[in-house]
């Protein structure tokens, strides 16, 4: 600049604040662009509670409901699945469900309000992919003699017991989320809403 | 001829058509001595027109819709199939498109271990090189985003465990991961936004990148196998007395790399267009279903190499997680490439002249880039684990330590003018 020219300090301050109006305008307008991007009101109304028929699970069997997109696992355990729950807890992660998901009237050994009925979101706590039943023992299997029963993520290798918790050494930090659900009649359950 | 001449004339009085033709084709001076490895920079750029021309086709029959039809298939895996079997042609627009992305990458990371070879991300290519980077991470945002349009197995199971990789960060990350989805569940919301993003945005973040790439390019010169400045020595004119124009020379030439790539490219499409399912993994036939994760998912070949680098990290460290930890390193390992001009300090730029310490280097970097692209398409194992963690070491070591064994590199002398081999 040549020295003949000098700053007009009122055009350079009204300058100034010119452009921080102006940003803060374009940061408002981006607002609504950034709020689009989350999910809409009907992605969040779409919880609605799921219900599911169980009259017709047999003992050791699992079916699987749909809640919130997600599917969700009702297994019906038998006398013999239940004992492991107790023997494999020295093996697992959070045992007593301390770190993990689940309404208070499942932060029990079975996570459940009943114990015969597992209810369950069968989403791996890693990165999202559905663990897959493993329900023989042993050998039979496919994963070590001394397998008790459970499932495992075929993403990353996850195992879990029968009761959805995670063992020790695995991807996935916590044991599998227990929705809300409540029972309806005695072999009606409501996923999705409780009695609280 | 005085008409064409006049009107080129107006032309040029009103846009700059014959100087830009001059400055980036008949007098854009390259180097006589351009190998077998200087075919990928105009292959990619074919590859791009490609994905392009066959993208604009395929959009016009393509749904991005993820709600169930009348027999119960999602809309958008029902139109892909639509493409394969009603539309004339389709079949032969999808192959290219999908054949395209494999090819892609291909070119891409030939095109990059040229770079490696010969030293071209050197002073003063650096902004060359940095826009290549960004034009590598912009392409696998768009493979990616891609992937999940045909809504197979694959394609949802994989962005669901991609997308949950964000939820891994600290504090923002499980709202961060919803943003992406638009929703709580990967869902018709992330595929529409891929959609968008995969068609619109992408592509042009790509076509400026590229455009970027070559201004710049042009602007300092090609590097040659060589690694030596053409500029360095001019005729009279002020021409490099090695360099050669463009156009026709490097023009004609090329044309010859694009038959052969179109041979190889076609021999695909016609007689293995899902490339033994790694180019499109069998999964992927399967409509999606958010009940059921196939027994096996793994990520596309091309992303395999970062996915085993992800894998890799299982310990959690600072008290955070170590899945967050592989998104850090896989992240690190696609941005660790842009530092490369500040992390060479070798005299000489080609490895024609670098020592044995480099070439010893470069050797165990590509082995450890192909073992982990290998073990990425497998189902891990405790073995599999500890020989992913050692690639994966000696991958960022290949960028870490070579400040120092690039300096202490015993090296040959450059020569003046290039050389013919």
């Amino acid at each position: 600049m040549s020295k003949d020219q000098t700053l007009d300090d009122n055009r350079r301050q009204l300058l100034i604040a010119t452009s921080v109006v102006g940003g803060a305008g374009v940061v408002a307008a981006a607002a609504p662009f950034v709020a689009s991007l989350t999910p809409s009101d009907r992605a969040k109304a779409a919880g609605a509670p799921a219900e599911a028929d169980v009259s017709k699970l047999a003992p050791g069997e699992m079916m699987t409901v749909e809640w919130r997109g997600q599917p969700v696992w009702i297994l019906r355990r038998n006398e013999a699945m239940l004992a492991t729950l107790e023997e494999v807890e020295p093996l697992l992660a959070d045992p007593n469900s301390e770190k993990s998901i689940q309404p208070p009237y499942a932060k029990n050994r079975h996570r459940s309000i009943k114990p015969e009925y597992l209810v369950v979101v069968g989403i791996c706590t890693h990165l999202g992919c559905s663990p897959t039943p493993k329900f023989a023992k042993g050998d039979a299997s496919g994963i070590s003699k001394d397998w008790l029963g459970g499932y495992l993520c075929p993403c990353h290798g996850s195992q879990f017991d029968l009761a959805a918790r995670v063992f020790k050494s695995q991807p996935a930090p916590t044991n599998l989320t227990v929705p809300p659900h409540q029972y309806l009649t005695d072999t009606k359950i409501l996923i999705g809403e409780d009695k609280a | 001829m005085t008409a064409k001449k006049g009107l080129l004339h107006w032309i040029d009085e009103r846009f700059p058509l014959t100087s830009t033709i001059r400055e980036h084709l008949t007098e854009y001076y390259a180097p006589k001595n351009f190998n077998f490895w200087y075919y990928f920079g105009s292959l990619a750029l074919l590859v791009l027109v490609i994905q392009i021309v066959t993208g604009i086709f395929l959009v016009m029959h393509y749904k991005p819709d993820a709600s169930l039809n009348a027999s119960g298939i999602p809309v958008a895996f029902a139109s892909v199939e639509y493409i394969m079997r009603e539309v004339s042609g389709g079949w032969f627009i999808r192959y290219m498109h999908s054949t395209g992305a494999s090819a892609f990458f291909i070119v891409v990371y030939l095109h990059m271990f040229r770079g490696l070879l010969y030293g071209s991300y050197r002073k003063p290519r650096e902004l060359v090189w940095i826009f290549g980077v960004l034009i590598f991470l912009a392409l696998m945002a768009e493979a990616f985003m891609g992937y999940l349009l045909p809504w197979g197995q694959m394609s949802y199971w994989g962005a669901q465990v991609i997308i949950n990789l964000f939820s891994a960060i600290p504090v923002i990350g499980p709202d961060l991961s919803t943003v992406i989805r638009g929703d709580f569940v990967v869902s018709d919301a992330t595929l529409n936004r891929f959609f968008s993003l995969h068609v619109i945005a992408v592509p042009l973040v790509l076509l400026l990148l590229v455009a970027a790439h070559i201004i710049a390019l042009h602007e300092v010169g090609s590097n040659n196998p060589d690694g030596i400045e053409i500029k360095k020595k001019k005729d009279a004119n002020g021409r490099p007395l090695d360099g050669i124009p463009f156009h026709p020379y490097y023009t004609v030439k090329d044309i010859v790399g694009v038959a052969g790539f179109l041979i190889v490219f076609f021999a695909v499409l016609f007689f293995m267009p899902e490339g033994g399912g790694y180019f499109l993994e069998y999964n992927n036939f399967i409509p999606a279903d958010p009940m059921v994760t196939p027994p096996h998912i793994a990520p596309v070949w091309y992303f395999t190499p970062f996915y085993s680098i992800l894998r890799a990290v299982t310990y959690p460290l600072f008290g955070i997680d170590a899945k967050f930890w592989g998104v850090v390193a896989m992240g690190a390992a696609v941005i660790i490439i842009a530092f490369l001009p500040w992390l060479d300090r070798s005299p000489v730029k080609s490895i024609r002249y670098k020592g044995p310490i480099y070439k010893t280097a470069l050797t165990i970097f590509v082995i450890s880039f192909f073992i982990l692209g290998y073990l990425g398409v497998l189902p891990p194992t405790p073995g599999r684990t500890l020989v992913s963690q050692i690639c994966s070491v000696l991958y960022f070591a290949f960028f870490l330590l070579m400040p120092w064994y690039s300096k202490i590199d015993p090296c040959k002398p450059e020569p003046e003018r290039v050389t013919w081999k």
